[in-house]
């Protein structure tokens, strides 16, 4: 008797355990070292990619060292020409390829997540919604009081991320239109390090990822759309982009496993630990 | 090293140190010098920070990152004084060590400690005298006054108390006060070491990159008032490093890095000097009744 129930909890245990192993391992079993997939892959372009990409390389690293997968910056536009020329395996960018681009490389787009950027105050500031036209002033330096906008008579303080940031990109260009930018604005450095300088000043106003949105931070209303992770994918809310993965030719080996990976369940739940809402193939 | 007794490791330790600095200096020069030769040059010498308008001037971060250094030190060095006097026979002894304690303790605190809790404390602070948004030249200032402020001390502290074991009973059997001796005997004998000292600290103020990326707004321009942001140069290379590589705005922190590359250089060589002429200069050269 005793015998037997030792048996079956040692069964018990060795299916378990496989059953949990195999439920946590199984995306990441396509780069084990008995895969057979081999060498290196390089990745460059689009900077808000970089967080999901790195994330994504290090845990495949991790599982077989062997692979060396590296991921650089430098833009959607060396993105775009780093892929078609061959320099590197996968070319990240935040905007749709143009047909010029898939005709003169035979470029393979894949769109992976939206990138949706919320414009932010402290929850302490009456505005609870602007127009377009009125963030645009703002962030010009042509408005400079809260009372000019419906709220109470206090000087707007500017918060900006810095140049290349992928949020400042989507934010300039559907947000305020490539209109110009005051160059008094505060800059920091993270989504992060917005949240806790908006949090702070109560007279502030900023712009996060979407993903970024918490209790401590409240999203306006931006010509009248709620910034929230479902109207950004339904389309409802318009400050958003596509992130996009482009390989030469449709992918193979090495590239094709990491896209593959990215779209799993683990490299969707990396998307949405960067800030960003993940798309389904 | 002359005598031939140096033990080989040793000499191999020096090499490597040697080689290290000059590698620093060629790799940042051979990036630097595409930049400042190109037509580029000009363009990163000038006053305007707009990337995205092809303008990459890195004047205003030079000017930042000088203004912030001068601040921190004219706020720091006589604070750093006033504590040297203290613990040398101005203040009751008791408190003197447990200042001196204070203030080598504080030298253990990370900068990042310092930032962090400025941004919930001294930020809000200013921030209420109703100018600006508090992340500004005044609330940097006053931290890194606060973060070079332990280096000073200690290397004043070091030269007075090499001084006054031997002055201050001198001192007291000509009949001056503890507080005579300070001021007429020990500080000038020991007036190199506090220019020493606020060499060392500028040199600390202008290299470190957390405090003003923390706490000075970041604002690529000239600031106005103490109320108004600023970037250095440390935290402009910071914040354009954190996302982007390999455009133009990049390259052009090569030259930014050899600006402070140079400064630096110059606050090591000055100190060199001001230590090598120091050390002949016994206080009874200068003494003036």
């Amino acid at each position: 008797m005793r015998r037997l129930r030792a048996v079956l909890s040692l069964v018990m245990i060795l299916v378990f355990g496989l059953a949990a192993a195999s439920a946590v391992a199984a995306p990441l079993d396509a780069f084990a070292p008995q895969s057979g997939l081999a060498g290196s892959l390089d990745i460059a372009g689009g900077t808000a990619h970089i967080p999901v990409m790195k994330e994504a390389a290090k845990r495949i690293m991790t599982v077989n060292p062997a692979l060396r997968i590296s991921v650089a910056g430098g833009g959607s536009g060396v993105g775009v020409q780093q892929v078609g020329e061959g320099l590197v395996g996968i070319g990240n960018t935040g905007r749709p390829l143009t047909e010029a681009e898939v005709q003169k490389y035979g470029l393979v787009s894949f769109p992976f997540a939206i990138d949706g950027v919320a414009v932010v105050v402290s929850p302490a500031n009456p505005v609870t919604g602007l127009t377009g036209k009125q963030v645009a002033d703002i962030f010009a330096g042509t408005v400079t009081n809260w009372k000019d906008v419906g709220g109470k008579d206090a000087p707007i303080t500017l918060y900006t991320r810095e140049d290349g940031s992928g949020t400042r990109e989507v934010f300039v260009e559907k947000a305020l239109k490539k209109g110009p930018q005051a160059a008094t604005a505060n800059v920091v450095n993270s989504n992060g390090a917005m949240k806790t300088a908006i949090a702070q000043d109560p007279n502030s106003i900023g712009y996060v990822g979407i993903g970024h949105l918490g209790e401590s931070i409240k999203g306006l209303h931006f010509d009248g759309m709620v910034p929230t992770q479902e109207n950004a994918a339904s389309g409802a809310y318009t400050v958003t982009r596509k992130l996009y993965m482009n390989t030469r030719g449709a992918p193979q080996g090495l590239a094709k496993a990491f896209i593959d990976y990215v779209f799993s369940p683990e490299g969707q739940e990396i998307t949405k630990a960067s800030g960003y809402i993940p798309l389904g193939r | 090293m002359r005598d031939g007794n140096t033990p080989p490791a040793l000499r191999c330790a020096a090499a490597v140190t040697v080689l290290g600095i000059a590698a620093v200096f060629g790799f940042v020069t051979v990036y630097a010098l595409p930049v400042l030769l190109s037509g580029q040059g000009l363009a990163v010498l000038s006053w305007r920070w707009l990337p995205a308008a092809g303008q990459f001037g890195i004047l205003p971060m030079v000017c930042g990152s000088v203004l912030l250094a001068c601040s921190a030190l004219l706020l720091g060095w006589p604070l750093a004084l006033c504590l040297c006097g203290w613990m040398h026979g101005l203040g009751p002894a008791r408190p003197a060590r447990g200042l001196r304690q204070l203030v080598h303790g504080m030298a253990a605190v990370p900068t990042v400690v310092y930032g962090f809790v400025s941004v919930f404390l001294l930020v809000p602070l200013v921030r209420q005298t109703g100018q600006g948004s508090g992340l500004c030249w005044l609330s940097a200032a006053l931290v890194l006054a606060l973060l070079v402020l332990p280096t000073m001390v200690v290397i004043m502290d070091a030269a007075l108390r090499e001084q006054g074991r031997s002055l201050r009973l001198a001192g007291a059997a000509l009949g001056l006060s503890p507080a005579q001796v300070f001021a007429h005997v020990m500080l000038p004998g020991a007036r190199r070491w506090l220019i020493t000292a606020g060499v060392f600290g500028f040199g600390r103020a202008v290299g470190d990159t957390l405090i003003p990326l923390m706490l000075a707004g970041n604002a690529p321009g000239v600031p106005a008032s103490p109320f108004d942001a600023l970037r250095t140069l440390t935290a402009h290379m910071a914040l354009v490093m954190s996302t982007d590589a390999g455009s133009t705005a990049y390259h052009s922190l090569f030259a930014a890095g050899i600006l402070l590359l140079a400064v630096s250089a110059g606050v090591s060589l000055a100190v060199r000097r001001l230590r090598g002429s120091g050390q002949d200069a016994l206080p009874d050269a200068e003494w003036r009744p």
